[in-house]
């Protein structure tokens, strides 16, 4: 199959259009999660939770730019397909991303009596962000049905992943604050790591029964010996975060890593599960990644850009991040 | 109503709210960066005091066109699904360049820009300034090849209803793409070049004199004296180019009916579409022959040679004059301005009312022209290969037109906050808040530091 174009680069830009995804879901996740953590914080601590995010949130959302971009240019029959059938969830999303995206500038600029309208915008949009995302996975789950049960379930993993936001953002703000800021995103991980959890399960459970196919390629021998591994590390890191979370803060701030890193862990798990139990399938059981792929001279050019530019991008990214490396001071400009 | 119309409408809400803020960030960031190479060179506080105002300026700008793009990237998927499959091929590569050169560098380094001048060296935050400079500038480039491939393809043959690409340097280099780009990036300059003199003569009525602010007046005034004669040249240039490619759409801009020698310039008419002419019409004698020909007695296509084939008149002819209009306007406030700047120093009140009331006067004209170019390819998506009503989706009415109140809801509503914010900070000033200066009390003592 290597020799032919048509075959291997669809499959390479699907490749890259779940690294992309999965990059995007930590790195967005995780500001997204500190703007649904707002409530209940005081003036100080959300100036400082969005100082902590204040430098990456813009790159953080450029992922899911080139996540839907990558599925435009590579897949644009299931582009249509896939976004045609979440027309209101995609609306309600974008409105979300609109208005965190401006409250960070408007809560900083705008008259003081002000600051506190565009605080609950931050938090609004961020957390309608989180649950039309998570609306929308379960759809895609579902199979893209719109029925009674299918949107149920939907409405279920829309409060899984905003919970999993929740958490990673707790993580974050575990790395990048010290003092009662910190505790209290110990406290609220422990929550959102359970309510994760409960989505984890609740999409290990319900996806084998969506299609006979995606049934047999988990339960069946010997592919459920192989596959065994993923829900056993899943478990660990699911426990081990929660052990970990109840010792935190520890001395001199060591393991404030490991919440956020059992975070990107259990997204990378789930994203594995699911890209298993569809591929290669695009759009769910109905079109194909080849078969929803544009044409191979076009790709082709898209992917040597890629490859240039991805590892710059990378680069950068990390100098960003080494930049402003340590706890998150106030931001001034 | 007709589902097509209204994700056209809501198409075109979205993309003209989002225009607004890259026509401003594109531009801005040469200036933020020549106000920086100012200070480097002078050490004179007042270009640091002008930067340190305009970033926050460019910081707003910035985060409303990143929110208003990523939802233009949604929405090619969800209200033109047939667009991408006929011409995926080709528009595909260009946005996928777009996102991996522009976008990123931008939103990576703007975190640096904004954020990082006490965590970086001073040369760094110049180079970072720099880049997300070069980013929005690379980002329109690209944009700029795909809008104008759509107006006049090349480079591509089609292969079962599907355009290929043949040709990429052809693509991009299409014959329209010089001229649009240059007349773009000039309506950006232009934009920035009222809002710095705008929004510094506010300033200036409100007493706020200081070096800083009279430094950016005589920066916008000057740049806008120095763009908007080279801005109606490049404006004719691709005119001409468009009389060649799309003479439908001079036809349209014209409102000219007929073709023949020696047509007049229109100053004003009303366009009868179901009549076919124009009523109420005053116009100069072989005018338009004059401007598109350079002859009195030259031939101007007429729209009767395009009967189903070209745009609806009025809006195309009406976007047009205002544009123009604007644009004259623009030539006779700036060269006035800049005229009493260079003999008496500073400016008179009526003057600098003028300036304020045309703050946003760039943004009048730049929607006013792209409404000319993308109306007047109608009814063609993209020109001789796809129709407009052929890409829309199956989406029904009710959930367009609900989505498209939200999206102008918040749409307006945000407007509003911006530019009540550009006011807002004018009245603040530049002055840093009292706080954590370090070892000198000056408020710029980070800059000592660099």
């Amino acid at each position: 199959m290597f020799e032919d174009p048509a075959q291997w680069l669809p499959l390479v830009f699907a490749g890259l259009m779940g690294l992309s995804i999965l990059i995007y879901v930590v790195l967005d996740g995780y500001d997204l999660g500190v703007g649904i953590l707002f409530p209940g914080t005081s003036e100080a601590e959300k100036d400082r939770m969005v100082a902590s995010i204040g430098p990456f949130w813009d790159a953080n959302e450029t992922w899911l730019v080139l996540s839907v971009g990558l599925l435009l240019v590579a897949f644009p029959v299931a582009h249509g397909a896939i976004l045609g059938q979440l027309y209101l969830p995609v609306a309600i999303m974008l409105v979300g991303l609109i208005l965190r995206g401006v409250a960070f500038e408007f809560r900083a600029k705008a008259e003081p009596g002000w600051k506190e309208t565009w605080d609950r915008a931050f938090f609004a949009g961020s957390l309608m962000t989180a649950l039309s995302q998570g609306f929308m996975l379960g759809l895609y789950v579902m199979g893209l049905e719109h029925g009674p049960a299918t949107i149920a379930f939907a409405l279920l993993t829309a409060i899984c992943v905003a919970a999993g936001y929740a958490f990673v953002g707790a993580g974050w703000l575990i790395i990048k604050t010290d003092g009662e800021l910190q505790l209290r995103a110990v406290r609220l991980a422990r929550l959102a790591l359970l309510l994760t959890a409960v989505g984890f399960l609740a999409i290990s459970a319900a996806t084998p029964f969506v299609s006979p196919r995606i049934f047999d390629k988990w339960f069946s021998m010997p592919a459920t010996l192989y596959l065994a591994p993923l829900p056993l590390a899943a478990g660990t890191l699911f426990a081990t975060v929660w052990l970990v979370l109840g010792r935190l803060p520890a001395a001199d701030d060591r393991f404030r890593w490991v919440p956020f890193a059992g975070a990107a862990g259990i997204f990378v798990l789930a994203f594995a599960g699911l890209a298993y139990s569809f591929f290669p399938f695009i759009v769910p059981d109905r079109l194909t990644i080849v078969d929803a792929a544009a044409a191979p001279e076009s790709l082709r050019i898209i992917l040597y850009g890629t490859l240039f530019v991805l590892p710059v991008i990378l680069a950068y990214s990390a100098f960003s991040y080494w930049v402003f490396r340590g706890k998150a001071t106030r931001l001034e400009y | 109503m007709d589902p097509l119309i209204l994700a056209r409408i809501q198409f075109a809400a979205n993309i003209s709210f989002h225009i607004l803020f890259p026509t401003v960030t594109i531009a801005l960031g040469w200036v933020l960066v020549y106000f920086k190479l100012r200070y480097s060179r002078s050490r004179d506080l007042k270009w640091m005091d002008a930067y340190q105002f305009w970033v926050k300026v460019f910081a707003l700008s910035f985060a409303l066109g990143v929110v208003s793009g990523i939802t233009m990237s949604f929405q090619f998927g969800t209200n033109w699904p047939g667009y991408m499959e006929r011409v995926g091929n080709i528009a595909g590569p260009l946005l996928a360049y777009e996102v991996l050169t522009a976008f990123f560098l931008e939103a990576v380094f703007l975190g640096i820009m904004l954020f990082g001048f006490r965590r970086v060296p001073g040369a760094v935050h110049t180079a970072a300034t720099l880049l997300v400079t070069f980013g929005t500038t690379l980002s329109a480039f690209w944009i700029l090849a795909l809008n104008s491939w759509m107006q006049t393809p090349a480079g591509f043959e089609m292969r079962d209803g599907v355009a290929h690409a043949t040709d990429w340097a052809a693509i991009i280099f299409n014959p329209s793409f010089p001229y649009r780009l240059a007349h773009m990036l000039l309506a950006s300059g232009l934009t920035v070049a009222f809002l710095v003199a705008g929004i510094s003569a506010y300033r200036w009525l409100r007493g706020d004199r200081e070096p800083a602010v009279m430094a950016a007046l005589r920066t916008g005034v000057a740049m806008a004296a120095i763009l908007i004669p080279v801005q109606i040249y490049a404006g004719d240039l691709h005119g001409l180019n468009t009389l060649e490619h799309q003479p439908q759409k001079v036809a349209a801009m014209e409102g000219n009916w007929q073709t023949g020698p020696a047509r007049p310039l229109l100053l004003f008419a009303w366009p009868d579409e179901a009549a076919r002419t124009n009523r109420f019409e005053i116009g100069i004698p072989s005018g338009a022959s004059l401007i598109l020909t350079h002859r009195a007695d030259g031939m101007v296509p007429g729209l009767d040679d395009y009967v189903g084939n070209h745009p609806p008149v009025a809006p195309v002819f009406f976007a047009f004059r205002i544009m123009v209009g604007i644009g004259l306007l623009m030539l006779a406030v700036s060269w006035a301005a800049a005229f009493l700047l260079w003999r008496r120093g500073d400016l008179p009140r009526p003057m600098v009312r003028l300036l304020v009331a045309m703050t946003f006067s760039g943004w009048a004209a730049t929607l006013a022209g792209w409404y000319v170019t993308e109306i007047g390819r109608q009814p063609w998506l993209v020109s001789g290969v796809l129709q407009t009503h052929e890409a829309v989706s199956a989406t029904p009415a009710g959930m367009v037109g609900a989505t498209l109140a939200l999206y102008l809801t918040v749409y307006a509503l945000l407007l509003t906050a911006y530019m009540a914010t550009l006011f807002l900070l004018a009245r603040k000033g530049a002055k840093p808040k009292e706080i954590d200066t370090g070892p000198t009390t000056h408020p710029n003592a980070f800059v000592a530091a660099e």
